[in-house]
């Protein structure tokens, strides 16, 4: 029970770390650093999503985009003022009913997430059927099907244009609440039994079923709570950014979280925080190689597309060279830290 | 106004069945969806666009050279990206090729340019010939001819040939082939190597028909020949064939006879893959997988 004490000590510790950096932050650093600061949390929160889908699940899903396009559009149309409504809409005038709809940025965020779970649960039922890559192929078709819907149903959507100046209301606070929370739920869920019958259902489906599990409805609750928190992280990265378009949401999206949940390790929650950390930060990093370097008197021209050249061949070096990413299926744990000499003694006196 | 609509649907088609064809023989021996395959057919685009319009060597050439040099990246492709990965988990070699995709769309962005670039038809591919109410092209006419060819060609190097039968062999149980003798990477690559030259062909034959060239052309002509494979049947031939076929005539076919659906264009594929995915997934030709216990 001690241990239970310290470790709950130690989180609060480590909170508290985060609030007192929360309440630092915006008056110290300058917007872009905050920026990247925001959108780690952003990432994480996608990352652990498509972790409870695919590392915790084993269900290969390539639509994480699709999700967060459904989150993001959700969310900003709630929040875009009658004004801004009015005057975006140019090709085709907006639905009516959706013109005077508008919620607070928090009940959007919420609504997004519920409505990309809807959509999430919905396409569940069909493609959950299938296995393996298939699912992978499939997913990514909705996702694609996703975006093309948002495309051509301009009354609602405006189209290829996107809407432009949403409202923003997303800052540190916003987002790291919405991260701790989801880390939360994600920790308690895989330490309870339900987090187990995933893990059985990913590692032996056949097996699971032996034990009396309806593996079929397991996946379909899980893909739905996967759903839930990509619809809210494209919310928040839409409000972010302020400006969304369909172009946002390609399969080049889904690589960066699938990317983020490789290299952090399958499976593992605290390799998508260590994972999301260091692939946000690197993507902004690599953005160096494409603006112009000045040495000396020679500028060296940067080069469009060589930060994606570099990222792809992370990836598959990490895939070729370190399958299991940074943790594998570790967690993070206090008991690093402390040495158990009870445990200790007791195997050299068993050894004597 | 049909037969037009008939002759091209029949094009495209066929393109979709050639690239489709490399996806069908890789996934029949490696179970694995080569996502760079799409990006293969856009080397080879690139390729003869460079030796023909900017270098200006003959078509001739330029097509020997497109084919050679796409050949060269499939097979590079196999042994850098797929091949450390045959012992690992399926996944794991498919989050390869999803990195290999991305890496050669966005290193022709920096070797290319991400600019759109127009291609020069040679004329006497573009001079119409009207046969009553119809005006047809005789490149129209030639991208079904030559797809019917090489597919021909391939079926007998696949059913007919050694290599061909090693390569059927490897697709049924990998390993008791290898205990047979057969050098199984050799026939790997030769399965990259006819896979990639098909989508070089098919690039160009892409390139003349909707004259430009772009680093992301490959696409979408690459997931929807795959979905083309997958609904003719993976791992056969003539389904893919089968499959491409029927994709093209459903997109043309659909914005002729329905203009206002033609937004929705890119979606009939997914929505094709979903329905067959439910209702006979293993395709129109397919074999039947059994799930080993």
């Amino acid at each position: 029970m001690k241990t239970a004490v310290r470790n709950a000590f130690l989180n609060l510790l480590i909170l508290g770390a985060l609030l007192g950096f929360l309440w630092w932050a915006p008056a110290n650093l300058d917007n872009y650093k905050l920026r990247i600061i925001n959108l780690i949390a952003i990432n994480a929160i996608l990352g652990l999503s498509l972790n409870l889908i695919y590392g915790m699940t084993g269900m290969f899903s390539l639509g994480h985009a699709g999700f967060m396009a459904v989150g993001a559009y959700v969310s900003s149309l709630l929040i875009l003022t009658v004004e801004q409504k009015n005057t975006m809409w140019i090709l085709e005038p907006i639905a009516p009913w959706l013109l005077h709809l508008q919620t607070p940025f928090v009940v959007s965020l919420v609504l997004a997430g519920l409505a990309a779970a809807l959509v999430g649960w919905v396409i569940a039922w069909p493609v959950l059927r299938l296995g393996g890559d298939y699912l992978g192929i499939a997913t990514l078709g909705f996702a694609e099907i996703i975006r093309i819907l948002i495309v051509n149903l301009t009354p609602y959507t405006n189209g290829s244009l996107g809407l432009k100046g949403i409202p923003a209301h997303t800052d540190l606070w916003m987002t790291y609440g919405c991260f701790v929370v989801v880390l939360a739920f994600m920790v308690r869920l895989m330490k309870s039994n339900f987090g187990n019958v995933l893990r059985a259902v990913r590692d032996d489906e056949i097996a699971a079923r032996t034990m009396g599990v309806d593996t079929f409805k397991v996946r379909v609750l899980a893909f739905t709570i996967g759903s839930f928190g990509a619809g809210m992280g494209g919310a928040l990265m839409g409000n972010l950014i302020t400006t969304i378009d369909p172009k946002m949401f390609t399969i080049t999206q889904t690589y960066s979280v699938l990317m983020i949940v490789v290299v952090g390790g399958l499976g593992s929650i605290t390799g998508t925080v260590i994972g999301s950390v260091l692939i946000t930060v690197m993507l902004e990093w690599l953005r160096f190689v494409e603006s112009p370097i000045r040495m000396g008197a020679f500028v060296v021209p940067g080069v469009p597309g060589m930060r994606m050249v570099l990222f792809s061949v992370l990836l598959i070096a990490v895939i070729i060279f370190r399958r299991e990413g940074i943790m594998g299926t570790r967690e993070f744990s206090w008991d690093w830290f402390f040495p158990k000499p009870a445990k200790t003694t007791q195997t050299k006196e068993a050894r004597e | 106004m049909f037969v037009q609509h008939f002759i091209n649907a029949l094009g495209l088609g066929a393109l979709y069945g050639l690239i489709a064809i490399g996806y069908t023989m890789v996934y029949g021996i490696l179970r694995l969806i080569n996502f760079a395959h799409g990006d293969i057919f856009m080397l080879g685009a690139y390729f003869v666009f460079f030796a023909t319009i900017q270098y200006k060597l003959p078509w001739g050439l330029g097509v020997a050279i497109a084919i050679v040099g796409a050949t060269a990246c499939g097979l590079l492709v196999d042994r850098i990206a797929y091949r450390p990965l045959r012992g690992a988990p399926r996944i794991s070699a498919l989050i390869s090729a999803i990195g290999v995709s991305f890496f050669l769309e966005n290193l022709a962005v920096v070797i290319f340019t991400g600019m759109p670039r127009a291609v020069v038809q040679p004329p006497w591919l573009m001079k119409p010939v009207i046969l009553g109410e119809v005006r047809l092209i005789p490149l129209g006419l030639m991208v079904p001819v030559i797809a019917f060819v090489l597919v021909s060609g391939l079926l007998w190097v696949v059913y007919k040939t050694k290599p061909g039968l090693a390569m059927r062999s490897i697709s049924h149980d990998i390993e008791t082939t290898r205990l047979l003798g057969v050098s199984v990477d050799k026939i790997i690559a030769l399965t990259f190597a006819l896979g990639s030259a098909l989508a070089a062909l098919a690039g160009i034959m892409w390139a003349l028909r909707y004259p430009r060239v772009e680093p992301f052309m490959g696409v979408f002509p690459g997931f929807k020949a795959f979905i083309a494979a997958v609904f003719g049947g993976i791992g056969s031939i003539p389904g893919a064939m089968v499959g491409g076929v029927i994709l093209g005539f459903v997109e043309i076919m659909s914005v002729a006879f329905f203009p206002k659906l033609s937004g929705y264009k890119d979606a009939f594929a997914f929505v094709l893959l979903i329905v067959i995915l439910l209702i006979k997934p293993t395709g129109l030709m397919g074999e039947r997988m059994e799930e080993k216990i």
